[in-house]
């Protein structure tokens, strides 16, 4: 057991393509320095996850990542008794295995999380960087390489999902939206191969499906998902199909929304 | 034009052939003698004899009708024409129906049909829809005629005059079919006021053109009003508001797309057209629209001669239109089917002014490298319009279009004779926006409406609903006007008082309410997978295990919060009859028992924590529905509300149907599981202005129906004692009926509960 490095499988090996917006990149580094906790803000598939990946593997540290659903309750994250042949046995959640041993405990999509398991999270984000875990009756200490980073997402929750201003009041932010146009086209083209004349138009038509959020679109066409389309048209697959494939069908029922995205489709690409 | 005199050579065979022909005619009308040798001529040229001859046999008929030379010069005029389209052997159907209508007291209208026959003919191209036509004619006759004491028909019909005139252009837009069906309604609708009925037939009226509009075909822009307004916004990002225009009833000029400052004005209906469907239309226009907005500038008018502005707007448009396709490539195949494409030879300049053929020629040639033209002045001024695009704006388009007027101008351009065939690119607008007049001296049009006094429609949302037509088994559109009002309010105090004097009935119903009331979280045992251990089920396993026994591995337990998911609109009828006291109880009437009930059933909800409203209706006549907002989904169960409830005030009459469409239309925006409207009636549906009593009760059923389809549950709660079979066929199995009205305030919350355990 000595030998085991519980944190071998959460180590980010390989570059993540990530191509920089702002000064985001230095402003994390600095966070880190601090081990300051830090949210991501912004819409689905802008690149959130991605930066985080990018950053754990600048900084050369394990990244535990916990997608939050709404039936995730204080255990799934803290850990749980579990039985076994000689009795029961504590299971570590994925927050204490990276707060034990040192790692980046990312929370993405903390909204869907309940508020009650939210809270948990609250005495490893300030001075204190400690979590009881009140079932096993122990502290623990945070390592010094722990660092807890929450995405969130405030443009499509309701009311009810919103963070305490109690945890937002914990963290550092960033605001991520969409990339500008330019870097955007340069995305798909380095992630895909696609050709640098079908790109401008992929990203305009997601700009027109991100004119119509909020006019019953509850999101845009997201980054990851004009990566989709990009990956399809690269592999030879019409841009029309690939675009409503990739692109209209997944984000919309709405039959005057899909439709006015089609002929954005057809008027795009010949 | 030849005449028999001028052709010696057979003169003297024509002569005798034409005077049989003249004398099997048999007709001394002088103008049907002057025009005779031209028809025989056609004819001749296209006919056999004995075709021909059942030719002159039906012109002597109608000469001898005695309807004067009318109807035998139209016929002789017209038929070889009409006789084209729908073929010689219709001749006979035709002749028996003019018989038949001859006989009735609407024979004279035989000289207005045929005039109108060959224009209708382009539209009725089989006999088969002629002789559906003429029975048409025939049914509208025979049902528009007044008769006295019944069973004789005296005065002739107002209206077939009016639609036999109108056929022609009415069957340029709508189907036979749909003609049939607008004239049904006409009959059904007006069958003792001919004037208004000849009112309808003259699309007069508004509920006419409503109809008629409603079966022309193509694609209404109603229908895809939002999905244009997102185009607008996703592909432009400049929404601004739609604005239709009818094409329908101005049949002089024909209108174009426009834009000002309400918005953009663009057809109400749109057909396909050379392959390109109506959809698509509408989003070449207002792409092109809002092209413009984006790249065009004004420019001052008064300097510039009428032809000068002609010739810019078409540099501009091919300008616009580049710009779009530059854009939008994948738009060129439809652009390019939708602008006209004229022969190069069409237009004749030693007789009509041929500027506009010249300019669209012009345009075309920008837009389509394929154009084919070979006119050296047209193909260096494309040449010229492209290298100098990059860097063109609408002031260097006026620069151009000068040289190229200059260039090009001929004297028959001034022709009062203008070369219109083919000229006309229909998704592009008439392009006021890009002048500007100094000296325009426009008034301000008065926008300030004075609002309907009696209506009060400064505090009032107008609404516009259909209501179901059993007979027609068809939607009259936009028959009923529903005015919402926020109730007056009373006194608060009073609702408390209620409350009070009910409060062992409450106290009853609160008991009632703890078992219905769900359990802020459940806890469920024995999962697989959960928040924690369940610690009897994990004892037993684990004890199981130890003796070798197969373990049950669901030990686990976890929690999940309940609520009950719904939204309920309570509707009242607040009809006149509610006044009525109540059987055995002089003192207190149905108003005030209901108020009670609605008091004791609002509290209750409110204490369940489940989405409600409260709105009253009553109405007087289809143009004054009223519909009363108590409580919206959003207030609480406030003084401000109480207040309301506590000034109920009942009137008029009951039209249910409007007022059920109009809450289930609020009630189908709330996000529920379960959407419950309950509607509180005393009576069947019933208006002063409506005779036929089961009329609404299948109006009311239909807005049942249509409710259902939404996801809106409709329960009617009935104090009528009487109510079981109007309101069976209402809501079906839906309804409790109150027998003992007194024991209202006791029924409703249980009712109610029962509905939703």
């Amino acid at each position: 057991m000595k030998n085991h490095d519980p944190l071998q499988d959460y180590r980010v090996d390989r570059e993540p393509y990530y191509q920089p917006q702002h000064d985001e990149i230095a402003l994390f580094t600095a966070a880190y320095e601090k081990r300051l906790p830090v949210m991501v803000k912004g819409p689905t598939g802008c690149g959130k996850s991605r930066f985080v990946e990018y950053m754990a593997w600048k900084l050369g540290k394990p990244l535990i990542t916990v997608a939050c659903n709404e039936d995730m309750t204080a255990a799934d994250l803290v850990g749980r008794w579990l039985l076994d042949a000689d009795g029961t046995r504590w299971l570590d959640g994925p927050l204490t295995v990276a707060a034990r041993h040192g790692a980046i405990c990312y929370l993405d999509e903390i909204v869907e999380a309940r508020q009650d398991s939210t809270v948990v999270i609250h005495p490893l984000t300030d001075h204190r960087r400690q979590l009881p875990l009140d079932k096993k009756g122990e502290l623990v200490h945070a390592h010094i390489d722990f660092q807890l980073v929450i995405s969130y997402n405030p443009g499509y929750q309701s009311l009810i999902k919103d963070l305490k201003q109690s945890t937002k009041q914990r963290f550092t932010a960033f605001r991520f939206d969409y990339p500008t146009a330019d870097i955007e086209s340069e995305v798909l083209i380095r992630e895909t191969g696609i050709s640098p004349e079908i790109a401008p138009r992929l990203v305009e038509l997601a700009e027109c499906a991100r004119r119509l959020k909020g006019h019953g679109l509850d999101e845009g066409i997201s980054t990851r998902l004009l990566v989709y389309a990009a990956q399809l048209i690269a592999d030879g697959v019409p841009a029309t199909r690939a675009c409503r494939m990739a692109l209209v069908d997944p984000i919309t029922d709405d039959e005057d929304i899909r439709s006015t995205l089609e002929h954005a489709i057809d008027a795009l690409f010949i | 034009m030849p005449s028999s005199s001028d052709m010696p050579s057979d003169a003297p065979a024509a002569e005798t052939e034409e005077t049989i022909w003249r004398g099997r005619l048999d007709c001394a009308f002088a103008p049907v003698q002057t025009i005779f040798s031209d028809c025989l001529a056609v004819a001749r040229a296209r006919w056999k004899d004995d075709e021909l001859a059942a030719y002159m046999e039906a012109a002597r008929l109608l000469c001898k009708l005695g309807r004067g030379s009318e109807p035998v010069l139209a016929f002789l005029e017209g038929w070889p024409e009409v006789a084209q389209q729908v073929g010689t052997e219709s001749l006979e159907m035709v002749i028996d129906w003019v018989k038949k209508i001859q006989r009735t007291v609407n024979g004279n209208i035989l000289g207005a049909f045929f005039q109108a026959l060959p224009q209708l003919s382009k539209s009725l191209s089989s006999p088969e829809l002629l002789q559906d036509y003429l029975e048409l004619l025939t049914e509208v006759g025979q049902k528009s005629s007044a008769s006295i004491h019944g069973h004789h028909t005296i005065l002739p019909s107002q209206s077939l005059p009016v639609l036999v005139h109108r056929a022609p252009d009415l069957l340029q837009q709508v189907s036979l079919r749909g003609l049939r069906a607008w004239t049904e309604y006409g009959l059904r609708h007006y069958p003792s006021n001919p004037e208004r009925q000849a009112d309808f037939f003259a699309l007069q009226s508004a509920d006419s053109r409503a109809v008629f509009q409603s079966q022309r075909g193509g694609v209404l822009l109603h229908r895809h009003e939002r999905e244009l307004d997102f185009y607008l916004r996703a592909l432009w990002n400049d929404p601004e508001p739609l604005i239709p225009y009818s094409e329908a009833f101005d049949l002089l000029r024909k209108a174009q797309p426009y834009l000002n400052a309400q918005g953009l004005h663009i057809p109400d209906i749109r057909e396909d057209r050379l392959g390109v469907p109506g959809l698509l239309q509408y989003h070449l226009i207002l792409a092109h629209l809002a092209a413009h907005r984006r790249y065009s500038q004004s420019l001052l008018a008064d300097n510039l001669s009428p032809f000068l502005r002609l010739t810019v707007e078409f540099f501009e448009d091919a300008r616009i239109d580049t710009l779009l396709l530059q854009r939008f490539p994948g738009l060129r195949g439809p652009l390019l089917a939708l602008h006209p494409h004229p022969r190069e030879e069409a237009c004749d300049p030693e007789r009509e002014s041929c500027i506009r053929h010249r300019l669209t020629m012009l345009s075309r040639a920008i837009l389509d490298p394929q154009h084919g033209y070979r006119n050296p002045i047209l193909r260096h001024f494309v040449e010229r319009f492209h290298t100098h695009f990059e860097n063109a704006n609408t002031h260097s388009m006026v620069t151009l279009a000068t040289e190229y007027l200059s260039q090009t101008r001929l004297p028959s351009d001034a022709f009062a004779k203008m070369f219109f065939t083919d000229t006309v690119t229909p998704y592009r607008d008439d392009n006021r926006h890009l002048w500007r007049f100094v000296d325009a001296d426009e008034e301000r049009d008065d926008t300030d409406v004075k609002s309907n006094p009696a209506m009060d429609a400064e505090t009032a949302l107008i609404f516009h609903y259909p209501e179901w037509d059993y007979g027609n088994q068809s939607y009259l559109p936009d028959w009923v006007s529903l005015y919402e009002h926020i109730h007056p309010s009373g006194s608060a105090a009073e609702i408390e008082r209620i409350l009070q004097k009910h409060a062992a009935l409450a106290k009853q119903l609160g008991r009632l309410l703890d078992q219905v009331k769900p359990q802020d979280r459940e806890r469920l045992r024995r999962q697989e997978e959960g928040s924690d251990l369940d610690l009897d089920w994990a004892l037993r396993s684990w004890i199981d295990y130890r003796s070798r026994q197969p373990a049950d591995p669901r030990i686990h337990q976890s929690f999940q919060p309940v609520r009950r998911d719904l939204a309920v609109s309570l509707l009242l009828d607040l009809s006149a009859s509610l006044n009525d006291p109540v059987r055995g109880n002089p003192e207190q009437s149905f108003l005030a028992l209901a108020q009670e009930a609605v008091t004791l059933l609002a509290w209750a909800i409110d204490r369940l924590g489940d989405t409600f409203s409260i709105a009253g209706f009553h109405s007087n006549t289809r143009h004054e529905v009223r519909y009363w907002h108590i409580k919206g989904f959003s207030e609480s169960w406030q003084d401000a509300v109480r207040a309301r409830l506590a000034a109920l005030q009942a009137g008029y009459s009951t039209r249910m149907g409007s007022a059920l469409r109009h809450a289930g239309h609020y009630l189908s925006g709330q996000r529920k599981d379960k959407r419950i409207l309950l509607i509180l009636t005393d009576g069947q549906p019933a208006d002063v202005d409506v005779s036929d009593p089961e009329f609404l009760i299948a109006d009311a059923r239909q807005a049942v129906l249509e409710l259902q389809n939404k996801g809106v549950f409709c329960h009617c709660i009935s104090l009528d004692p009487h109510a079981d079979d109007y309101v069976r066929k209402i809501f079906g199995q839906q309804f409790s009926i109150i027998d003992r009205v007194e024991r209202l305030p006791e029924k409703l919350p249980e009712i109610f509960l029962a509905l939703t355990k």
